[in-house]
């Protein structure tokens, strides 16, 4: 199927996934990446071409509900729930540069 | 105070409704047990006792003004730490969700409490339900009551060990490749996976939301059933919540096999598959000559793709989790560790909140979806899925229902297989083809091992089979070779944990 996962790629899935690793996470986390994807090998000699995928268990159908307003979530209540809120808004520190 | 034999749900409630006992005794003595014993097998991430003791006063008040508080009044249930409590912490068993109250109720909590239910506490399970063994927890491993040096199965083991310590009559679980069924089997006692769409996913934390079902946990199969039947049912704000009516299963329990036409799934039952203990082997056996005896036939059946279920299931699940657990960013809600930018500060927030099988999940996950890799391995394992279902269709165009061990073995020794995931990871093998073609089954204790743990055996159904199974399923529990495991004071409160035979 494909080469077995190396150190590189599991640091740059890292890096996609927002984790930082330690050089010896690094280390282990790719061996074990490395035997599951290695399980997942024998896909690799099947036949799929005609088979069409499945996305979902039960027929896909559309899904809704008269237009009328209904309940919905107190603003406060989620708010109270972030770590760090200012002016009815989730606070986080600066996007583009750093806090000074 | 312990446990009084034969102190089901169904028992409980009945005696309650009719005031013949107060809600808030039955809750008293469940505390009992729980204080008796939580200490050493760490079922509870938390145990809501004052929350439990209004609520159960809150029935008793019902019931002395002649109201009925409905099929589960009084009934404690135990709830999987996945399922959002309004102002109750949420944890998944994660650092990550630290602090976090949710603002509002899961649907099935909701049911449950409108049913009259009294809510004892929130489960431990492997974080974000990510595991077999319920020992990748932050707040603990959870140890197996009848035996406190083996692990409870995963990742609802906490649910699982609270049925089976005499803790609750019920709990709930959620099963997104065995989940509740594994640990069931471990422990003793009965856990049913429903349909997809059966049961509300409105208010469980999402971990791979094509596979995710909630399902009950209890010590026999009709108490199974009446808690199925409670939260069962559409509900509008799961828009993959199927359009009916929660199935009438009490009224078809006892409606025997006669006539069913059973398969055992080759592939899953060990003559097919390396790994399966001898002794699993032996009960699937005598499980077979119950069935026959009871008057359906039996037969062996090959449902071919199943073999690549384990491969497809650790492609689909881990892809979906990357998604899912991406917003846990530290922005909204749970932890955030702070740094100088927005970027620094969600990296530094899931290294440290998140633990290692989550966290190799995701990474697993976001491989299987990155470029150059996605039809190689998201792509087919989606194929396999369909596969997977055109096999069942056909095994059920001559089947009824299908069979199967629930897991390879009994409960294994608490740190034996945490140094190797793939070796965790085989635990599912019977339990995924379900979850991937969105199937019911169900774990139903059939008597013990080598070792004097349970073996349980799986019912497999077809979509919406919940009736057929159920009927099969209680065939099975009269007939268990050792009665019940879990059941009556033999076990709860024995100071050694070990079950008397």
């Amino acid at each position: 199927m494909t080469d077995r996962i190396s150190k590189e790629d599991v640091a740059h899935v890292a890096d996609l996934a927002r984790l930082n690793l330690t050089e010896e996470e690094l280390e282990a986390f790719t061996g074990q990446l490395a035997d599951v994807l290695d399980h997942a090998a024998d896909l690799a000699a099947l036949d799929l071409v005609d088979v069409e995928p499945m996305t979902n268990p039960l027929p896909m159908r559309n899904v809704l509900r008269p237009d009328v307003v209904g309940e919905t979530s107190d603003r406060a209540e989620v708010l109270a729930c972030a770590p760090s809120v200012e002016d009815e808004q989730f606070r986080v520190p600066p996007v583009l540069g750093e806090s000074p | 105070m312990s446990i009084p034999e034969g102190a089901t749900a169904r028992v409980l409630a009945s005696e309650i409704r009719s005031g013949a006992r107060s809600a808030r005794t039955v809750l008293e003595e469940h505390l009992v047990a729980i204080d008796a014993r939580e200490g050493e097998i760490n079922a509870f991430n938390l145990v809501l006792v004052n929350e439990a003791r209004a609520a159960a006063d809150a029935v008793d008040i019902r019931v002395a003004a002649g109201e009925d508080p409905g099929p589960l009044a009084g009934v404690p249930v135990a709830l999987k730490d996945n399922m959002c409590t309004r102002g109750v912490p949420t944890t998944c068993s994660s650092r990550i969700l630290e602090g976090w109250r949710p603002p509002y109720d899961a649907t099935v909590v909701e049911r449950l409490v409108a049913a009259g239910a009294v809510v004892v506490g929130k489960t431990n399970l492997d974080e974000f339900a990510m595991g077999s063994s319920t020992e990748n927890s932050a707040f603990g491993v959870t140890r197996n009551p009848l035996d406190p040096t083996k692990v409870p199965g995963g990742s609802s083991g906490g649910s699982a060990a609270a049925v089976a310590a005499g803790f609750t009559p019920l709990a709930l679980g959620s099963d997104t490749g065995g989940s509740i069924r594994q640990p069931a089997a471990l422990c003793g006692v009965v856990g049913v996976k429903p349909t997809y769409g059966a049961v509300s996913r409105y208010g469980l934390v999402a971990f791979a939301s094509s596979l995710d079902q909630i399902g009950p946990f209890s010590r026999t199969v009709a108490d199974s059933a009446l808690m199925l039947e409670v939260i069962g049912g559409h509900d509008r704000r799961d828009s993959t919540s199927i359009p009916e009516p929660a199935p009438d299963l009490s009224s078809v329990l006892d409606h025997g096999v006669e006539g069913l036409r059973v398969g055992i799934i080759e592939e899953l039952s060990g003559d097919g598959l390396e790994g399966i203990a001898d002794d699993v082997q032996a009960r699937l056996h005598e499980a077979v000559a119950a069935l026959e005896a009871a008057g359906a036939t039996v037969a062996s059946t090959s449902v071919p793709s199943t073999v690549y279920g384990l491969s497809a299931y650790y492609v689909v699940a881990p892809a979906e989790a990357s998604s899912n657990l991406a917003r846990y960013d530290g922005v909204r809600f749970g932890l955030r560790v702070d740094a100088l930018n927005a970027g620094d500060m969600n990296t530094a927030t899931r290294t440290a909140g998140f633990g290692d099988e989550v966290k190799r999940r995701i990474m697993l996950g976001t491989y299987a979806l990155s470029a150059g890799y996605y039809d190689a391995y998201y792509g087919k394992s989606q194929k396999v899925r369909t596969l997977i279902l055109e096999d069942f269709a056909r095994a059920y165009e001559e089947f009824d229902l299908l069979l199967s061990p629930t897991a390879p073995t009994t409960a294994f020794p608490i740190g034996e297989k945490t140094a190797d995931p793939m070796t965790m990871y085989l635990n599912d093998v019977c339990t995924i083809p379900s979850n991937l073609a969105g199937h019911p089954s169900m774990s139903v204790p059939f008597g013990v091992g080598e070792d004097g743990m349970p073996i349980g055996v799986q019912v497999l159904a077809p979509a919406f089979g919940e009736p057929t199974m159920f009927r099969a399923a209680k065939v099975l529990e009269a007939a268990a070779p050792d009665g019940h495991p879990a059941v009556g004071g033999t076990m709860v409160g024995s100071p050694t944990g070990v079950r008397h035979e």
